[in-house]
């Protein structure tokens, strides 16, 4: 599993504060500790309130840059950002996030092919989100031929089904399981399927939020899902990934499964 | 026409032994001998054996072949480097056997220095498969051969913490053995691992079966391993022993079929197993060895 650690986001309220205080070594912690939780990747969104999103993009880039090479997702709605982010990138870098819309995706698989990035494309467009996976299907198939026109390989694409809150839109969420698994017939080499895990338990009571997270992630590792934007810090979330994907046969067997997971 | 060549994504771990001709297993970024997949960085080695006694159970084919040399270790093990190109001595420690001569640790660590001064080459020691005795015997032959880079075995699931750790201080490698069977093989390693072991010094045998003797079980067994490895599984990305000639001059048609008979199970067996990923091969019949070694430079 592709695992992109997801908090580096001035959603939350000590990365807003250190992006205002330029506290370069409480990012670089924060990164370092979720490159030692197992993250392949790492999810950097400067959030809300920033006053100016690119400089903040470019800054927070750089400062992780520093410490690590991990691949970054680069995760902004607005295209200014995104290039910032893009351009101040070493390592790898991830588009998050393209969605069905033709202007959006004209320019953002333009900026993947400039930048050798991969790209995380949302099955929603203009219209919103698709409250069936056939509708879902049908962007992500518009998100696979863009991806073939613009001459970026799709096995560099990572369709997100977007996964609602349950406790808002229950019904979506096996529509969402439907889509991870049919999303593989949509190209050769197929394209990688990856969810926003966290959003699955918005709004739910506090005390359920991981419970609900790790059951599905769970469920979506059954149907074939490649990546996740998850908190990696949470132990007990990568233990159910871990078995998750022991019970799907992705690794070999052995008592101490999880040990040896974690010495890949 | 493109040849469609699989690409993997990991490679297996070199593994050196000894030091005054240090020798190089491993490191194998595809399946061997499939031409265009490995470069075969580091070809399979061919081990003979050595005892610290007569071989009894020996048939007689195999006995003469080493003459007088069988009851002196340090003259065997000349003979089979100098007369036969073994590229590694493998001593086996049958005299320290409860039920045979019960040889002591002491006597066990003499037979080791004696074989040490008499040839360069790298040295395997084995013990005689009882396990607390071995780890007594094994024990003090680590610290007797200290900095000589050897191969020491067998750990298995139920008895590895005083043989690693007798390895780990005297800087040797480690064979672990698993029962022909691949879970237990990785959990084995990682318990290794976990007393701090390199897993760089780890050679993985899974109990070897002759030809018609279970050899299949065996042969798919190191093939899966050999792909585990090589698809990233770190606890499985060690190179494999397979004690070939043991196994088959075991098997009645080598005790009591022709002169030939013998020579023709061991080479079958120890072809397969160089195909299924076997890096040492562990022998007993000069002839034996003779074709086996011109099999893997054909194949290499």
């Amino acid at each position: 599993m592709f695992l992109i650690g997801e908090r580096i986001n001035g959603m939350f309220k000590d990365v807003a504060k250190a992006i205002k205080e330029k506290d370069k070594a409480f990012i670089q912690n924060l990164a370092l500790k979720q490159v030692a939780c197992g993250s392949s990747a790492l999810d950097v969104n400067v959030g809300p309130s920033s006053d100016n999103p690119k400089d903040a993009m470019e800054w927070l880039v750089r400062t992780i840059g520093e410490v690590s090479n991990i691949p970054l997702a680069i995760d902004t709605t607005k295209q200014d950002v995104m290039e910032a982010g893009l351009k101040a990138c070493k390592s790898k870098a991830i588009i998050n996030s393209v969605n069905a819309n033709e202007e959006k995706m004209k320019n953002l698989f333009g900026l993947a092919g400039k930048y050798k990035a991969s790209v995380i494309g949302l099955t929603m467009d203009k219209a919103g989100i698709p409250k069936d996976s056939e509708g879902r299907m049908e962007l992500a198939m518009k998100i696979v031929a863009s991806c073939m026109e613009y001459g970026v390989d799709t096995s560099e694409l990572y369709l997100d089904a977007v996964i609602l809150p349950v406790n808002v839109a229950q019904p979506h969420v096996k529509e969402v399981l439907k889509t991870i698994r049919d999303s593989k017939l949509l190209a050769q080499p197929a394209p990688k399927t990856v969810v926003g895990l966290s959003n699955v338990s918005q709004g739910s009571p506090a005390q359920h939020r991981n419970l609900i997270n790790r059951t599905f992630l769970a469920m979506a590792v059954a149907n074939g899902l490649d990546a996740a934007i998850l908190d990696v810090t949470d132990k007990e979330l990568m233990d159910t990934l871990i078995t998750a994907e022991l019970l799907m046969e992705k690794q070999l067997y052995c008592d101490s499964y999880l040990d040896a997971y974690r010495k890949k | 026409m493109e040849r469609l060549i699989e690409k993997w994504q990991d490679r297996i771990s070199e593994v050196v032994i000894g030091t005054k001709k240090p020798i190089k297993i491993g490191g194998e970024t595809g399946i061997y001998f499939i031409d265009g997949e490995d470069k075969c960085p580091n070809p399979p080695v061919v081990a003979m054996e050595v005892w610290d006694m007569e071989p009894e159970p020996w048939p007689d084919s195999l006995k003469s072949r080493f003459g007088k040399a069988l009851s002196d270790p340090a003259e065997w093990a000349k003979l089979c480097v100098n007369e036969f190109s073994a590229d590694i001595i493998c001593l086996r420690l049958a005299a320290t056997h409860p039920d045979s001569k019960n040889a002591s640790a002491g006597e066990a660590g003499k037979t080791l220095e004696k074989v040490m001064k008499a040839v360069s080459v790298p040295l395997i020691v084995i013990g005689s498969s009882a396990p607390e005795k071995d780890n007594e015997v094994m024990a003090h032959c680590a610290n007797v051969a200290k900095g000589e880079n050897c191969l020491f075995g067998i750990a298995t699931q139920a008895n590895y913490k005083t043989l690693a750790a007798a390895c780990l201080s005297s800087g040797h490698a480690i064979i672990s053995e698993a029962p022909i069977d691949i879970n237990i093989a990785k959990q084995l390693n990682i318990l290794i691992c976990d007393m701090q072991f390199p897993a760089d010094k780890i050679v993985i045998h899974h109990a070897t079966g002759a030809l018609g003797y279970g050899l299949e079980y065996t042969y798919s067994i190191m093939e899966r391993t050999r792909l585990a490895g090589l698809s990233g599984d770190k606890m499985l990305s060690m190179p494999m022993i397979s004690f070939a000639g043991q196994e088959s001059w075991r098997t009645k048609e080598a005790k009591t079929g022709g002169a030939d008979t013998g020579v023709l199970w061991e080479t079958a067996t120890a072809a397969a197993y160089l195909n299924s990923g076997a890096d040492i091969l562990v022998m007993n019949h000069p002839k034996a060895v003779e074709e086996i070694k011109k099999t893997i430079k054909q194949l290499a």
